[in-house]
C-alpha cells in the first residue's frame, strides 16, 4: 500500500523531462505564431463579446 | 462591432439572476464571518486571554477557520457568483440548469456550515487549507461536479461561437481544482472524523505545497482573473487591452503555477532538485502574471478620468495592482536567499494578505459593486460610501501589511544574531514579544478594512432598497449555426471554441507538472533516505501527536531545523528526510510564532514532565511574556483509547511496520507508558490520571527528534529511558 521507493533507479528518466519540456516548447511556439499570425481584427471582434450583448438594457 | 449574424431569427431568453443573488448574499455574510474570525485571531497575539481559554476558540482551531472561510466561503462565493452572472451573458443563455446551480449552492453552503462546526471542534486532518475532514472531502468533490456539469452544460448550449478568455480560466480553474482536492484528500479513513493522510513526511509535504500553492493560484487567481476580464471590460466600457496578451497569458500561467510549490519547502529535508525546480518556475511566473496585471491596467488607458468617478473601477485598480504586487514578491521571496528571511516570519502573512485583501477583497468588492446595481435595475444607491469604503480598505491594507513586514524583517533578523562569543543574541520569546506592537497595529489595519466591507452591506443593501429585483432578465440572441464553412483556421482557434478539447489541454498542462515533481519523490529511494533509528510512534505518542494535530499546534510551531547556523545553535541538528517517513501528516507547519519542536525532546532541548505539564496549564508559568493559549481541557479531558486499534491497524495499512497483530496489544504498551509519565510527574508533585490527554501530548512532545540520537533499539524498550 505504501507507494514508495518502488523503483529503485529509473532508467532514462532524463528523457521524460526532455521530452515534456520539448512537447511544451513545440506547444508554446504554436501558440505564439498563432497568436502572432492572427489578424487583429478578429481578436477585436472576440474581445468585444462581453460588451455586446446588452441586448435589453433594462438599466444604466 | 456586428456580430456577424445578422439575418438571423433571433431567440428571446431570460438570465437567471437569482442565483447570482443567492451566491453574492452568501459572499457578503461570509466575507464578514471570516473577517470578524481573521480579528479575532489577530487580537490573539498580543491578548492570548481572547481565546477565553475555551478550546474551539484558540488560535490553533480558529486559524483554520478563517483561512477556509476566506478562501472558501468568502472568494469561493464571489468567485460562484461572478462566474454564473458572466458566463450566462458570455455564452448568451441562460444557465443549463436552475436545479444544479440551486443544488450547488445549497450544498456549497452546507459544506461551509459544516467546516464551521468541525474545526472550531479541532477535526481536521491538518493540511493548510485542506484541514476539512474526509466526509467533507467527498461532499466538496460531489458539489465540484455538479458545478462542473452546470458550467459545462452552458457552455455547450451557447449562442456565441467563440470561448470568451473569461471562460478558459473558468474552464482551467474548475479541472484543476478537481485534480488538486483529489491528490490532496487521498486519506484513510479510520474513524467517522478521523482520517491519516496516504502520504507521509517529505511526499505528504511535496503533496501539500503543491496543493497549497495551486489552491492559491486556481481558486485565488485564475477565477478572478476570468472575473477580471469580464467585469473590467464591462465597467470601464472597453474591450481587454490586448486579447493576444491574454492567450499568452493564460497558457503561460497555468503551465508555470503548478510547478512553483516546492518555493513553500526551501532549506527543507524536501530533495534539493525538487527545491530548485520550484525556484526557477516561480521566477518565470513573473512574466504572466505581470501580463495579466498590464493587461488589466492598460485596459484603462485613456480612461483613467472613469477611475476617478467610479467605485468599481477604483476597486478594480488597487486590487489589479496588489495582484502585480504579490505576484512580483512572490517569486522574489522564493530566491533562496531571501526566502532564508522570509519563510516561518509574518513577512509570509503580510504578503498573503496583499493577495487576499487587495486582489481577492477588492476584486470581489468590485463585482459586488457592479451587479448588484444592475440586477436591481438601479444605481448604486451612494458613491460617496463607496469611495469611503474604498480608502477605509486600502489604508487598512497599508496599515496591516506595512508593520507585519516590519516584524517578519526584524524577527528574522534577531533570530540569526549571535553574540561575539559565539551564542545566540536572543532568547525566542525575546523575539516575540519585540514585536507586539507591530501585532497590535495589524489588527487596527484589519479593523479598518472590516469597517469598510461593513460600509459596504449598508450601501448594497439601502441600493437593493431602492431598486427592484430582476430574477429573469431579458435577453435575446441569434442562434448558433452549426458547421458554418470558414476559410482554413488555426488549430488554436479550434481549441477556443471547443471547451471539452480545452478541458482536456488544460489538465494536460497542469497535470504534467506536478507528476514531474511526484513521481520521483514517491518512487526514487535515494529522494529520501531511511534511518535505521527511526521507529514508528508508540500507541501512547501516536495519541499525542494526533492530539497536537487537532489543536493545531503546527499552525504557530513548525517541526523543520533549516540547515543555518542560528537554527542548529537554537533547535539542534537540521532535520534529515528519513526522520519524518512514519508522519501521516506532516507537521513541518510554515509558521514559527513559537519556537520549532522538531527535536522538542532530543537531549539538547529535552524539558521535564513537569514542565510540559505546567507550560500547558499555564505557557506563561513557564515562560514569562509567552503568547501561547492556555491549554486547561488537556489537563481534564480523559484519553479516548478506544481508537487506538483502528488507528494502529490505519497506520499499518499505510506502511509503518507495527508488528503483526499490534493493534491488539497496542493499549496495554499505551497505559504502561502512560503510568510511567504520571510516576514521573507524581515524583515531581503534579497529580494526575495516567489517562489524561496532557499525558499522551509530553510522551508525542518528548518523542520529537529522539530518533536519530537513539542507537537502534526496539520501539518499545526506548520508553523506560523516559
Amino acid at each position: 500500500m505504501k507507494f514508495i521507493n518502488y523503483i529503485e533507479k529509473v532508467s532514462g528518466v532524463d528523457i521524460l523531462g526532455l521530452l515534456s519540456l520539448l512537447v511544451f516548447f513545440l506547444f508554446f511556439i504554436g501558440m505564439l505564431v498563432w497568436v502572432f499570425k492572427t489578424k487583429k481584427k478578429d481578436f477585436n471582434e472576440v474581445s468585444r463579446i462581453p460588451l455586446d450583448n446588452d441586448n435589453l438594457p433594462t438599466q444604466q | 462591432m456586428q456580430e456577424t449574424n445578422q439575418g438571423m431569427q433571433v431567440e428571446k431568453f431570460y438570465y437567471d439572476n437569482k442565483i447570482v443573488k443567492a451566491f453574492g448574499f452568501a459572499t457578503v455574510i461570509f466575507g464578514i464571518v471570516g473577517m470578524l474570525v481573521g480579528l479575532w485571531v489577530a487580537i490573539q497575539f498580543y491578548y492570548p486571554a481572547s481565546s477565553f481559554n475555551f478550546a474551539p476558540t484558540t488560535f490553533g482551531r480558529l486559524r483554520p477557520l478563517h483561512t477556509n472561510a476566506i478562501i472558501f466561503a468568502f472568494v469561493g462565493n464571489a468567485t460562484f457568483a461572478g462566474v454564473y452572472y458572466s458566463l450566462q451573458r458570455l455564452c448568451k443563455t441562460r444557465m443549463f440548469s436552475d436545479r444544479l446551480g440551486w443544488i450547488h449552492f445549497w450544498g456549497w453552503q452546507l459544506i461551509i456550515l459544516s467546516a464551521a462546526i468541525t474545526l472550531p471542534l479541532g477535526l481536521n486532518n491538518s493540511g493548510e487549507y485542506a484541514e476539512l475532514i474526509w466526509p467533507i472531502d467527498i461532499a466538496i468533490t460531489l458539489v465540484w461536479v455538479i458545478f462542473g456539469i452546470n458550467m459545462f452544460g452552458t457552455i455547450l448550449k451557447r449562442r456565441e461561437k467563440h470561448l470568451y478568455v473569461a471562460i478558459w480560466f473558468y474552464i482551467a480553474t474548475w479541472v484543476t481544482v478537481a485534480m488538486l482536492h483529489i491528490v490532496r484528500s487521498i486519506e484513510l479513513p479510520y474513524s467517522l472524523t478521523g482520517s491519516y493522510s496516504w502520504y507521509a513526511g517529505v511526499q505528504d509535504a511535496l503533496v501539500q505545497w503543491w496543493y497549497g500553492h495551486n489552491a492559491v493560484a486556481f481558486f485565488l487567481t485564475t477565477p478572478v482573473l476570468g472575473l477580471m476580464y469580464y467585469f473590467l471590460p464591462k465597467a470601464a466600457n472597453r474591450p481587454v487591452y490586448s486579447y493576444r496578451l491574454s492567450i499568452i497569458h493564460f497558457w503561460a500561467l497555468i503551465f508555470l503555477y503548478i510547478w512553483a510549490g516546492p518555493h513553500h519547502l526551501l532549506y527543507t529535508s524536501l530533495p534539493d532538485w525538487a527545491q530548485s525546480l520550484g525556484v526557477v518556475f516561480s521566477i518565470m511566473l513573473i512574466a504572466p502574471s505581470w501580463g495579466g496585471m498590464l493587461n488589466g491596467l492598460f485596459t484603462l488607458r485613456g480612461a483613467w478620468d472613469k477611475v476617478r468617478e467610479d467605485p468599481v473601477l477604483k476597486f478594480m485598480v488597487v486590487a489589479i495592482t496588489c495582484y502585480g504586487m504579490s505576484t512580483l514578491e512572490g517569486p522574489l521571496m522564493s530566491l533562496k536567499s531571501v526566502n532564508a528571511v522570509a519563510h516561518f516570519s509574518d513577512w509570509i502573512i503580510a504578503h498573503v494578505h496583499i493577495g487576499g485583501l487587495g486582489w481577492n477583497g477588492f476584486m470581489a468588492f468590485a463585482i459586488l459593486y457592479y451587479m448588484i446595481p444592475k440586477m436591481w435595475g438601479t444605481s448604486l444607491y451612494s458613491k460617496k460610501l463607496a469611495t469611503n469604503h474604498f480608502w477605509l480598505g486600502t489604508i487598512g491594507i497599508i496599515i496591516y501589511a506595512v508593520p507585519l513586514y516590519w516584524a517578519g524583517f526584524e524577527q528574522s533578523i534577531m533570530w540569526k544574531q549571535f553574540t561575539p562569543e559565539g551564542q545566540l543574541k536572543f532568547d525566542f520569546l525575546q523575539t516575540v514579544t519585540n514585536i507586539r506592537p507591530m501585532y497590535i497595529a495589524r489588527s487596527i489595519g484589519g479593523s479598518l478594512y472590516l469597517i469598510g466591507a461593513l460600509v459596504m452591506v449598508y450601501n448594497l443593501y439601502k441600493t437593493m432598497k431602492q431598486g427592484k429585483f430582476i430574477a429573469n432578465e431579458a435577453a435575446e440572441a441569434a442562434p448558433l449555426v452549426k458547421n458554418e464553412t470558414k476559410k482554413k483556421e488555426y488549430w488554436h482557434r479550434i481549441i477556443e471554441r471547443k471547451p471539452v478539447t480545452m478541458l482536456v489541454m488544460s489538465l494536460i498542462v497542469v497535470a504534467i507538472g506536478g507528476l514531474v515533481q511526484m513521481i520521483p519523490t514517491f518512487l526514487v529511494k535515494s529522494n529520501v533516505p531511511t534511518i535505521a533509528s527511526v521507529k514508528p510512534y508508540t500507541p501512547l505518542e501516536l495519541q499525542g501527536r494526533d492530539i497536537y494535530v487537532r489543536e493545531g499546534c503546527h499552525t504557530c510551531h513548525s517541526q523543520m531545523i533549516r540547515p543555518f547556523r542560528d537554527e542548529v545553535a537554537r533547535y539542534g541538528e537540521y532535520s534529515k528526510a528519513g526522520e519524518f517517513v512514519y508522519d501521516h501528516p506532516f507537521q513541518w507547519g510554515s509558521k514559527r510564532t513559537g519556537p520549532d519542536l522538531a527535536r522538542e525532546g532530543s537531549d539538547k532541548n529535552r524539558r521535564p514532565d513537569s514542565w510540559h505539564f505546567n507550560h500547558m496549564y499555564d505557557p506563561t508559568s513557564t515562560s514569562p511574556g509567552s503568547i501561547m493559549p492556555r491549554y486547561i481541557w488537556l489537563l481534564d479531558n480523559k484519553l479516548d483509547i478506544s481508537s487506538t486499534p483502528a488507528k494502529i491497524r490505519a497506520m499499518k495499512t499505510l506502511g509503518v511496520p507495527y508488528p503483526d497483530g499490534y493493534d491488539k496489544l497496542a493499549n496495554v504498551d499505551l497505559m504502561k507508558q502512560a503510568e510511567s509519565i504520571a510516576a514521573n510527574l507524581k515524583k515531581e508533585k503534579i497529580e494526575t490520571a495516567p489517562d489524561a490527554e496532557i499525558i499522551a501530548v509530553i510522551a508525542y512532545l518528548q518523542r520529537l527528534g529522539r530518533d536519530i540520537e537513539n542507537e537502534p533499539k526496539p520501539i518499545l524498550k526506548q520508553e523506560k529511558n523516559n
